[in-house]
């Protein structure tokens, strides 16, 4: 039996044999990324890191922690800050992408990753949203709860039910979004940046 | 280097010409600015913490409200106790044409607002007058309970003020000690305990008292105004005082504000369906016709490449 056909080796073939250590890590790339528009998909990646780190930070002490401590408060604060920045920042980054027409040549599935992206963000801030236990979490969970319920959802995803909202904030919300940041980060690196609009506009 | 700038193949791997460029240096510059900036942010303008509401808040604020939603879950009228799917059936939810989600996703966290929020906890209370006004209830028709009831909140609301009324021809039967009892319990604080403990000793599920808070006629919803947080002040992306919200809401509240869906029974679902269809759009616009062709026909891209595009001429 050949090394391909063992289950090892079509996994080394599906993916450490698809790259070039040249790709992962560049330190050179084509000319035309020259333009302030790509410092946004960096920035957004650095805003999770530090929205990961905060959030991680208010695990450590619990729910309620920032109700009653300062180094509490203060840390919540850095935590809705990097959701502030991590959105302005999404947001530039996909217009950017969007009149970059950014899914030319085989990018449709970064464009598709993105996207996803930002759903998940958005669900996942929701759920953040909803488990600051104070009036606004209260007053957000109990107006939320007929949107989900006319689809039929809120029989399984109750925002009402603040444990499963924490629970979902912290574990499978984040690893989720984690992993679809790195599988479009990754189809970004593999595919490289997409050169610009030809003269004849196509 | 040679290449040909006319017949850039996107899919291929770029030959043209390369600069320099350092991937590791510029996250580590990005995570170190944004840090900061986010850090900076966090000290100049933290962050909101309007306290939490409780039954013991509402009754002692807004006594009447209290006492008047508390015979509305008796009497079978709040939103929880006439909503449908997930909680109960005694309403059909919103449809969308023909098809009905809730009510295929069907009861699954099951709320009777009778039971629920006022009996159940009630029966925690060992005064006997308590006792025997849940067993008169408990023995009577449904039909007798809703006629009770519905005296006594008609009743409650047409005064506007009061927190008890009396009933020398016994047309309340045993509501007004139910209500003035679970009154003194959430006075007391003790209703915000029972209302989450009873299906579990241990909660983090506030299921009960935050769908008991959502009846609230008044003292909820003003506490909500009061902050520009209802839904006809684009509640759902607006944070308490002045801090920034869930600004990327945007398009989803605005659908709430407009018409058809703003005097729409229906509106939840509709909303939630046009929403679904847009987020396939935004997902699939490199396939779509028109909007796929928007950046060729505005040469954003011109601005965006700029230096690019000057190097040639
Ligand atoms: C968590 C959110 C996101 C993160 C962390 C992220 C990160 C990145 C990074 C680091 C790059 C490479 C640098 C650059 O071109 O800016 C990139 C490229 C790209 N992103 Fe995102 N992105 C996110 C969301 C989105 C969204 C919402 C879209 C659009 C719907 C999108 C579409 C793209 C496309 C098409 C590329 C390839 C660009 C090219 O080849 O030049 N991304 N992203």
């Amino acid at each position: 039996m050949s090394a391909k056909a063992s289950w090892t080796g079509r996994v080394r073939a599906a993916t450490l044999e698809k790259f070039e250590p040249e790709d992962l890590l560049p330190d050179h790339q084509p000319a035309y990324v020259a333009s302030w528009i790509y410092i946004f998909g960096v920035a957004t990646l650095a805003a999770f890191i530090m929205l990961i780190a905060s959030g991680l930070y208010l695990t450590l002490e619990g729910p309620e922690w920032w109700h009653t401590s300062k180094i509490g408060h203060y840390v919540n604060s850095v935590h809705l800050w990097s959701v502030e920045l991590f959105f302005v920042f999404m947001v530039v980054h996909l217009w950017g992408k969007f009149w970059m027409a950014a899914w030319r040549g085989r990018r449709l599935a970064t464009w598709i990753t993105g996207c996803l992206a930002f759903f998940a963000s958005i669900i996942t801030g929701f759920t953040g949203y909803i488990i600051q236990t104070n009036f606004d979490s209260q007053w957000i969970a109990t107006q939320a709860k007929d949107g989900f319920n006319a689809v039929g959802i809120g029989a399984f995803f109750n925002t009402l039910n603040t444990g499963q909202a924490i629970l979902l904030h912290v574990s499978l919300l984040p690893l989720a979004l984690g992993a679809i940041v790195i599988w479009h980060v990754i189809l970004v690196r593999k595919r490289g940046v997409v050169p610009p609009i030809d003269e004849a506009g196509e | 280097m040679k290449y040909n700038r006319s017949s850039i193949d996107p899919s291929k791997k770029w030959s043209g010409p390369l600069r320099e460029y350092d991937l590791v240096k510029e996250i580590v510059i990005a995570v170190v600015v944004v840090g900061f900036l986010a850090l900076s942010l966090a000290a100049l303008f933290s962050s909101p913490d309007e306290k939490a509401l409780t039954m013991q808040s509402w009754a002692t604020e807004a006594p009447a409200d209290f006492v008047q939603t508390a015979a509305g879950e008796l009497a079978g009228t709040t939103t929880s106790a006439s909503y449908g799917p997930p909680y109960n059936t005694n309403g059909s939810g919103q449809n969308i044409g023909p098809v009905n989600l809730g009510k295929i996703a069907g009861v699954r966290i099951p709320i009777d607002p009778a039971k629920s929020f006022v009996i159940e906890p009630l029966s925690i209370e060992p005064d006997s007058v308590t006792k025997s006004a849940i067993a008169t209830w408990g023995a009577a028709s449904a039909k007798q309970e809703i006629e009770w009831a519905s005296a006594y909140a008609d009743a409650l609301s047409k005064d506007g003020k009061a927190l008890s009324i009396a009933d020398p021809t016994g047309k309340f039967g045993p509501v007004p000690t139910l209500v003035t009892s679970l009154f003194s319990m959430a006075k007391s604080g003790a209703l915000d305990g029972a209302l989450t403990t009873s299906d579990t000793n241990l909660p983090t599920n506030f299921t009960k008292p935050l769908l008991f808070l959502a009846d609230s006629g008044t003292y909820f919803p003003d506490k909500a105004a009061a902050q520009h947080l209802s839904g006809d002040q684009w509640g759902v992306m607006n944070e308490t005082g002045s801090w920034p919200g869930q600004s990327w809401l945007w398009l989803y509240s605005l659908w709430y504000q407009i018409e058809p869906f703003k005097s729409s029974g229906n509106a939840d679902i509709l909303v939630m369906s046009l929403m679904g269809v847009l987020s396939l759009g935004l997902i699939f616009l490199p396939l779509l016709p028109i909007i796929s062709r928007i950046p060729y026909w505005i040469p954003v891209h011109r601005l965006i490449w700029r230096k690019w595009y000057q190097r040639k001429s």
